[in-house]
């Protein structure tokens, strides 16, 4: 940090170590408690995978195709994200407007509704028979559903409230101060916004994609619902752990490892580049 | 920064929900007195008998005061997993023989299944039969949107031996995970048919079921047991008998079951 030179000499002790001496020891209890809770689950994966499958597995070209499935889908669902999202995120920190409470509170709602019930209410909506899906289909002879386009919009639909809440909340947490400083010194409102904004809050944009292309990545039950299964077009790594946990438990077991390795590394290298803060 | 706010709701949730499943598992009923039946009979039934078995289940706690019959409704090799899994349930009804096998190899079972009804399947259409279709071999134009079941589940595999038998190659645009998901995509109007159960289309209203001959090579045989750890011991026991009396054997026969 550089606080220590700005400190006349002499000052007092930097507030760092002030701060370590003084760590409430109550609080490690529940913290090692809600560690072992999310870390637990992952050991009993682990110590059940028969490792041996593993790349037996891996070589499956169906298993191939799901996992790269998962990832293009994932990742055109986070891009579909940060283009609507950011902005969204944007117009709900920033700009006062009437019903903007509700327009906070609803865009919360794919995130209690079970992904099943997001699933069909996008078929209701962009499913052959659905409101815009009908005069998609009697206009251009294209409907959504049991497509790899489908799957991304079933993903996009249910990962965006995270990137949404995670960018507000950096948004509103930023010092507008800055913004201003930039309008006086004669930059145009969106040279501001570009220049000044979105790097004051690019660690929060990054923090809300990764949680949003997580959960694409495991996006389940919206997906078979409105995108179905079909092996190569729609059928994701989740819904090939769901029907192969139907069979066989050792090969669900190696699938969803397989999606995890792969996540976390991505997840792992990405992190150095986006979400290192100083 | 927003995303810890979230982190940490969210695993709050998880342990919310966790502490939930917890203490409605930690509270059930310990088996009943010797004699007569009482307390919660845990019945995990394959998704094609939901209709009949909720009607049998409402006559079940009629006929036996004081039982409450809760049905775990899904597809039959999901269900099978959780009952090898570990999940405490006192009766199990497959959809098939060879689901039921996986139950019985894993040794949860507690005696031999019997086989109670059998079910085939017909082509589910939207009502009135919009596109015509009046065989197995309609399914492979190329203007229909046709649904099946995975393979992995018994309507997918039943489908398979169908169309194999018949010679017919259909390309589906989704395999679904079990025969309502399949139904239910029939019933929104996003596929023009379905390989489903005879039971399903008679259960549901807007929804008509064309038979067809092939449907002879693969019928289904629907096995009952009543499970090695169940909770409720005496009340399997009393639920299987009552399947076997006359009252239950007329639902299943609305339903569209056929006997053994």
């Amino acid at each position: 940090m550089a606080v220590d030179h700005t400190q006349p000499p002499g000052a007092v002790t930097p507030p760092r170590r002030h701060g370590r001496r003084r760590i409430p020891v109550f609080l490690f209890l529940p913290a090692g408690l809600g560690l072992a809770f999310l870390v637990l689950p992952l050991v009993a994966l682990l110590l059940r995978t028969p490792w041996g499958e593993l790349t037996q597995h891996l070589a499956e070209p169906a298993i191939l195709a799901a996992l790269r499935l998962s990832l293009l889908t994932a990742s055109l669902a986070t891009v579909c994200c940060i283009l609507l999202g950011v902005p969204l995120a944007w117009l709900l920190a920033r700009v006062e407007f009437p019903g903007r409470r509700l327009a906070r509170a609803l865009i919360t709602v794919p995130l209690v509704l079970p992904p099943v019930v997001g699933g069909v209410a996008l078929l209701l909506l962009f499913g052959r028979r659905g409101l815009i899906g009908s005069w998609l289909d009697e206009t251009f002879g294209f409907t959504l559903p049991f497509t790899t386009a489908g799957v991304v919009v079933a993903e996009a639909f249910v990962a965006m409230p995270f990137l949404v809440i995670a960018v507000e909340g950096a948004l509103r947490g930023a010092d507008t101060r800055y913004e201003e400083a930039a309008a006086t010194l004669g930059a145009g409102r969106w040279t501001t916004f570009r220049r000044v904004t979105l790097p004051l809050v690019a660690p929060g944009i990054a923090a809300g994609a990764v949680l949003c292309w997580a959960r694409a990545l495991g996006e389940f039950g919206a997906t078979i619902t409105f995108a179905g299964n079909f092996p190569g077009r729609t059928q994701t790594m989740p819904l090939a752990v769901y029907l192969a946990l139907e069979t066989d438990l050792e090969a669900a077991i190696v699938l969803s490892l397989i999606l995890l390795i792969v996540s976390v590394t991505i997840l792992a290298s990405l992190r150095d580049r986006w979400i290192s803060s100083p | 920064m927003g995303s810890t706010g979230i982190r940490a709701a969210l695993a709050a949730l998880a342990l919310a929900a966790t502490m939930t499943v917890t203490a409605c598992g930690g509270g059930q009923d310990p088996a009943p007195a010797a004699g007569g039946v009482s307390g919660d009979v845990t019945v995990f039934a394959a998704a094609s008998l939901t209709e009949a078995f909720t009607k049998i289940g409402k006559d079940f706690e009629a006929a036996n005061p004081g039982t409450k019959v809760t049905f775990n409704f899904a597809g039959s090799s999901a269900l099978a997993t959780q009952i090898t899994q570990g999940a405490p349930a006192d009766v199990f009804a497959a959809a098939s023989p060879a689901t039921m096998k996986t139950v019985v190899d894993a040794g949860d079972a507690a005696g031999t299944p019997i086989v109670f009804v059998k079910n085939q399947l017909v082509i589910a259409v939207p009502k009135g039969n919009p596109k015509g279709i009046a065989t197995l071999e309609n399914l492979s134009r190329p203007d229909l949107k046709v649904a099946l079941c995975a393979e992995q589940v018994p309507c997918g595999a039943a489908a398979k031996k169908a169309l194999d038998t018949a010679g017919v190659k259909v390309t589906p645009v989704t395999l679904e995970q079990d025969v309502k998901a399949a139904l239910s995509k029939v019933k929104l109007g996003e596929v023009d048919a379905a390989l489903v159960y005879r039971t399903d289309t008679k259960a549901a209203a807007d929804v008509d079921g064309v038979e067809f001959p092939e449907s002879a090579t693969a019928i289904n045989g629907y096995p009952v047991v009543a499970l090695k750890n169940a909770p409720n011991q005496a009340g399997a026991d009393a639920f299987l008998a009552y399947l076997r009396s006359e009252p239950a054997k007329a639902v299943l026969t609305a339903a569209g079951f056929q006997a053994p």
